[in-house]
């Protein structure tokens, strides 16, 4: 073997090791990088195979029918407000269940539990979160309905409703909110928690006056990726509310109802049959685009929240 | 005795140092965050006693053997979750053979190999968006793609609504959580292994493939594997992509035509069993969801006793 001089001319070439082993390791590289780059053919075919069929919807659908009565895909009934209202109704009962339950929860197992505890809390509540959606939404169908509601409310509760739905989405968003809202207090600084004991406050200001207002973006954080969640949480809602026909306009949330979710699971199972009539396989992609840009705004706020806590400590 | 004797200094400032009345307000507020998380707690402890003592007169009259090898029927006495259990275990391979090559490799490119260039923060970004979309939307897309247009692939003879497309749409769906998990279990390999490994010549690969991965992959293979039980419990996207509960392909067929046929799962039979009205389908989606749950149990224990053996070894 012979050796070659180092001079200014060649040492980068010859430091640099074989071609084959470098034109090797470029091949790597590029092998990882294709990879990494398919995320985001995943999402532009996502939003490809929306938008395509959604702009087919609107320019057929005709406008009347967008904005009346109540959702009947499968009669040409397409009120988006009726399964807009029942989206919202639910995110919004899943957070009365949720945002307290979490908040609660977090707090306490930053600011008061003992390790002891925190070991015997936190796998149960991940336990919890690893419960599947079907699972909830026949505990919400089986249990919160008959044992729960109906000793509450009485004959005015459906079989199928939308208030269980929503407490059964809410159930399965309370792990989320917990372990979120945890994390951002448990990032406070000791130092203020600290200072605000040697001021002579008592457990309870330094968690309300200090340690929360220091983590709130992390808190709001929480409850809207919460709020996202729960807007896309279909199984719980496809069993729980019922209404799988289609549902009229309504605010009762003790009366069967329809999630945009929900409202596209009723119309797959017999897509087979509505397949190009009437305009209702299209509606499915519509309602999934709306509901793709909804949770794609509540996600990107809520990282603007998760970043401003980064930031600040 | 003299009453008149002033306290000492001492008595003083320890009294007032002492709280002279307790705290009721904060008592009353620790009480109230004990209790939102015993109802938390005990959400699911209610949830796990409804769903096993609705089971009961399952487990009653016949055996678990025979419950997992029957087949689907519409007849509550004999009906059985055998397609199910296929269809889901089939599923859980197709989704792991997609996202876990995949899933690791873009983290490799992301943690080891990606400058902080547009490049990298776009793909970050959208991986966290992507992990975020709604199960249902993934659903969507499997419709379009793997149904719709890649039919005449996945499922000739069923328009497409085949174990193949629903695997394919699982893939996605966890894909950005692999890539997640991965990432951090990359990113927690400390430096001074890398350096350590160019210190002795290695070529970035080889650094990677014999430093970096080994280390990494108790991490990596607890994250991957808990995604595979999030997979698990998805009923929505198959819904859209066409899981059924009513027919399958009989045992005769072959291994490619069962994959090109109709399925089921354990999740979407769940939604089916729970919205039929006849009495006898209540006890078994109960029955159902007692296996699923000690399927998800199994899955999870693994990831936990893998990790905790590589790390002995390492």
């Amino acid at each position: 073997m012979t050796t070659e001089a180092l001079t200014p001319e060649n040492v980068e070439r010859l430091l640099s090791g074989s071609p084959r082993r470098r034109s090797k390791e470029r091949a790597i590289r590029w092998f990882f990088w294709t990879a990494s780059a398919t995320s985001i053919l995943i999402t532009l075919a996502i939003v490809l195979s929306l938008v395509g069929e959604a702009w087919t919807f609107i320019s057929q659908a005709d406008p009347s029918s967008l904005w009346e009565i109540g959702w009947f895909p499968r009669r040409g009934l397409f009120d988006v407000k009726t399964i807009v209202a029942g989206t919202l109704l639910v995110a919004g009962i899943a957070m009365l269940v949720a945002g307290p339950l979490g908040l609660g929860t977090a707090m306490y197992l930053s600011e008061y539990a003992r390790p002891s505890i925190r070991r015997v809390v936190k796998p149960t509540l991940e336990l919890l979160a690893g419960i599947p959606s079907v699972v909830l939404g026949y505990f919400a169908l089986t249990f919160i309905t008959p044992d729960l509601l109906k000793r509450i409310f009485g004959n005015q509760v459906a079989g199928f409703n939308l208030l269980a739905a929503g407490i059964g989405v809410g159930i399965l968003t309370i792990p989320l909110v917990a372990s979120i809202t945890e994390d951002a207090l448990r990032a406070v600084p000791r130092s203020l928690r600290e200072a605000s004991y040697g001021l002579g406050a008592s457990r309870m200001s330094t968690s309300i006056r200090v340690v929360f207002p220091a983590a709130v973006s992390g808190v709001v954080a929480s409850l809207i990726i919460a709020v996202s969640r729960a807007i896309g949480e279909t199984m719980v809602v496809a069993i729980a509310a019922g209404a799988t026909g289609g549902s009229l306009f309504s605010l009762n949330v003790l009366q069967p109802g329809q999630t945009m979710t929900a409202a596209m699971t009723a119309l797959a199972i017999g897509s087979d049959r509505v397949r190009g009539a009437d305009n209702a396989f299209q509606s499915l992609f519509f309602v999934g685009l709306l509901l793709f840009l909804v949770t794609l705004f509540l996600n990107v706020i809520s990282e603007r929240f998760v970043r401003r806590v980064r930031q600040k400590y | 005795m003299a009453v008149t004797s002033a306290p000492t200094a001492e008595v003083l400032v320890r009294r007032s140092l002492s709280a002279k009345k307790r705290d009721v307000r904060g008592r009353v507020f620790e009480a109230v965050l004990i209790l939102t998380l015993l109802v938390s707690m005990a959400v699911l402890v209610v949830l796990l006693l409804d769903v096993a003592l609705d089971s009961r007169s399952v487990w009653g009259e016949r055996t678990l053997g025979n419950f997992l090898t029957s087949q689907l029927s519409a007849d509550p006495a004999t009906a059985g979750i055998r397609q199910a259990l296929v269809g889901s275990l089939i599923l859980m391979i197709f989704t792991a053979a997609i996202a876990f090559p995949l899933g690791i490799s873009a983290a490799i490119f992301l943690e080891e190999y990606a400058e902080d260039n547009r490049f990298a923060r776009i793909v970050n970004a959208n991986i966290r968006n992507l992990a975020g979309v709604p199960s249902i939307v993934y659903g969507l897309l499997g419709l379009a793609l793997f149904v719709k247009i890649l039919g005449g692939i996945t499922g000739p003879e069923v328009e497409g609504r085949s174990v193949i497309s629903g695997g394919l749409t699982l893939g996605l769906l966890v894909l950005p959580i692999v890539i997640i998990t991965s990432v951090e279990a990359l990113r927690a390999v400390p430096n001074s292994i890398r350096e350590g490994a160019f210190g002795v010549g290695a070529t970035k690969w080889q650094m990677i493939r014999h430093h970096v991965l080994p280390v990494a992959a108790p991490g990596i293979l607890t994250g991957t594997i808990l995604s595979l039980g999030r997979a698990f419990g998805e009923a929505a996207p198959l819904l859209l992509v066409g899981g059924i509960t009513t027919f399958f392909q009989s045992g005769d067929a072959t291994p490619v035509e069962q994959l090109r046929g109709r399925f089921s799962a354990m999740p979407v039979l769940v939604f089916r069993w729970a919205s039929l009205p006849q009495a006898g389908f209540r006890a078994l989606t109960a029955a159902l969801i007692v296996v699923m749950l000690v399927a998800l149990l199994l899955i999870n224990a693994t990831a936990i006793y893998l990790r905790n053996r590589f790390e002995k070894e390492l």
